[in-house]
């Protein structure tokens, strides 16, 4: 059984992998909307010097998983296991990505005088940051149930992501002085809205791992 | 006399569907094998599609050797054996008193784990059972079925111009192929492997996976592997054998990406004991 046990070994060290990557991918996530809505030009570009991590622990997960593949010819659930997280870190480089954007225009706008109380876009970062957690969590469960839960809730980010798109074009219509500063802002909402999206395509990986099931493009 | 209707052998759907649906060719049921009073078999049933490789797996000793000795009596030459059930081939039962013993070893070839060419000329090694059951009319119906098995077993190209040379001139891999020729040369219509390449180097058993692929548009075959990643490559139909019992039959696909037992993902993930 020592193989087996090597075997283990491995898988155990690419769960963690990958649940660094998600954790560190969150943790961009949170800062960014903290650097957003807090003015906080400091910790914004802490998360942009922070993302060449989260690029190499993508990279990382990608020599576990071929490592494995090529090695251990996984089968069942662990190939289901390999499998789904090979899909999922690029997902989640995306994810830590769509948070550097966000940093990056807090940068910006940081400069200029404050628009506006960034209520409804905090709202979104919070179900963002909240569902990419269950997501994480649902993952580490191997909890098929909770990641379905999770992916429902891509229906708020949506919904609130039409009401800010509304609010901004309004805005710039009315006061299109403030135009460019409505527009990052209209950026910073679709980063969120996209990370809600790829939260879903986590969820769904994690009902294929747990449950053999492919949910992809039937919601 | 009417024909009886063929049984469909129902299948998994797997994610990419659905494996055609394709008549029984080989059907157990109820099967228990004894060697004295042990019991190897214990009540397997399973229906073996025509024109599809099903590939049986299972540690050393679960039975599924026992089990594919069964398909063509070759238990029988065993003293001290018993078998109970059914194995029908056709809708034939071929443990019925006065079954033809003979005839059914020619409807269905046996390759071993070992080549096993005779110490005679390759023309002759495949030749062999066609002699020996008078099934050609003539010298040169012998040599059009000699050629015809050796292309079936894609040997011909590399012995045509030594069909006189002794066969044990061949090397490991061509030794093989050499005695599925033979196997062919009678025209079976279900081949039972017994770990074909496991003797073999990983181009030869290469070259015979691929030969398994392509012999099963004619053929039903059964094979006994214990390399996982050969029953993946080669077989359509998977079934799982675990102390002497049938644990799951199932689509190669589903077998290896999601099978329905536990003890089979055990077997399968290399978890098992």
């Amino acid at each position: 059984m020592e193989v087996h046990r090597h075997l283990d070994e491995e898988l155990d060290e690419l769960r963690a992998t990958v649940l660094r990557l998600g954790g560190e991918a969150e943790a961009a996530l949170v800062r960014a909307m903290q650097a957003l809505t807090e003015r906080d030009t400091a910790t914004a570009r802490e998360v942009l010097e922070h993302d060449d991590e989260i690029d190499q622990l993508e990279v990382e997960v990608d020599r576990q998983c071929v490592d494995i593949f090529a090695l251990r010819q996984p089968a069942a659930r662990d190939l289901r296991f390999v499998m789904s997280v090979a899909k999922m870190a690029p997902v989640l480089e995306r994810i830590a990505d769509h948070a550097c954007n966000i940093a990056r225009a807090a940068v910006d706008l940081n400069i200029e005088p404050e628009l506006k109380d960034h209520d409804q876009l905090r709202r979104m970062g919070k179900i963002a940051s909240s569902m990419l957690s269950g997501a994480l969590d649902a993952f580490t469960k191997k909890d098929a149930a909770a990641a379905r839960e999770v992916i429902q809730r891509d229906a708020e980010i949506n919904d609130l992501y039409n009401e800010i798109f509304h609010d901004l074009i309004e805005m710039m219509v009315n006061e299109p002085a403030t135009a460019t500063r409505d527009a990052r802002l209209l950026f910073v909402a679709k980063h969120l809205e996209r990370i809600g999206d790829y939260v879903t395509d986590i969820c769904e990986l994690t009902v294929y791992m747990a449950e053999a099931a492919v949910i992809k493009h039937q919601h | 006399m009417s024909t009886p209707t063929p049984t469909l052998t129902p299948f998994a759907i797997t994610s990419r569907g659905t494996l055609p649906a394709r008549a029984t060719k080989v059907s157990v049921a109820g099967l228990n094998f004894y060697y004295g009073r042990a019991q190897a078999l214990n009540n397997i049933s399973v229906d073996i599609p025509k024109q599809m490789v099903m590939a049986f797996v299972g540690p050393s000793g679960c039975g599924k050797t026992t089990f594919l000795r069964t398909l063509n009596r070759m238990n029988d030459v065993i003293p001290g054996t018993r078998v109970e059930g059914n194995v029908s081939i056709d809708e034939e039962d071929i443990y019925a008193p006065g079954a033809d013993v003979v005839e059914l070893r020619r409807k269905v070839g046996m390759v071993f784990q070992k080549s096993n060419p005779f110490p005679k000329t390759i023309f002759d090694n495949v030749a062999y059972g066609l002699k020996i059951n008078r099934l050609t009319s003539g010298k040169t119906e012998l040599e059009g079925r000699v050629e015809e098995a050796l292309k079936d077993a894609a040997l011909w190209s590399e012995v045509k111009d030594r069909l006189k040379s002794s066969a044990l001139g061949l090397s490991g891999g061509q030794q093989q192929q050499l005695c599925i020729a033979r196997a062919l040369a009678i025209r079976p219509e279900v081949i039972l492997m017994d770990e074909p390449a496991s003797a073999l180097d990983p181009i030869a058993t290469s070259k015979i996976e691929e030969l398994i692929v392509d012999l099963k548009k004619h053929y039903t075959i059964v094979i006994v592997t214990h390399n996982m990643q050969q029953a993946a490559r080669v077989s359509d139909l998977t079934a799982f054998f675990l102390l002497g019992k049938l644990i799951e039959v199932n689509s190669t696909e589903k077998m290896f990406i999601a099978p329905d037992e536990k003890l089979t993902e055990d077997y399968i993930t290399g978890r098992f004991g």
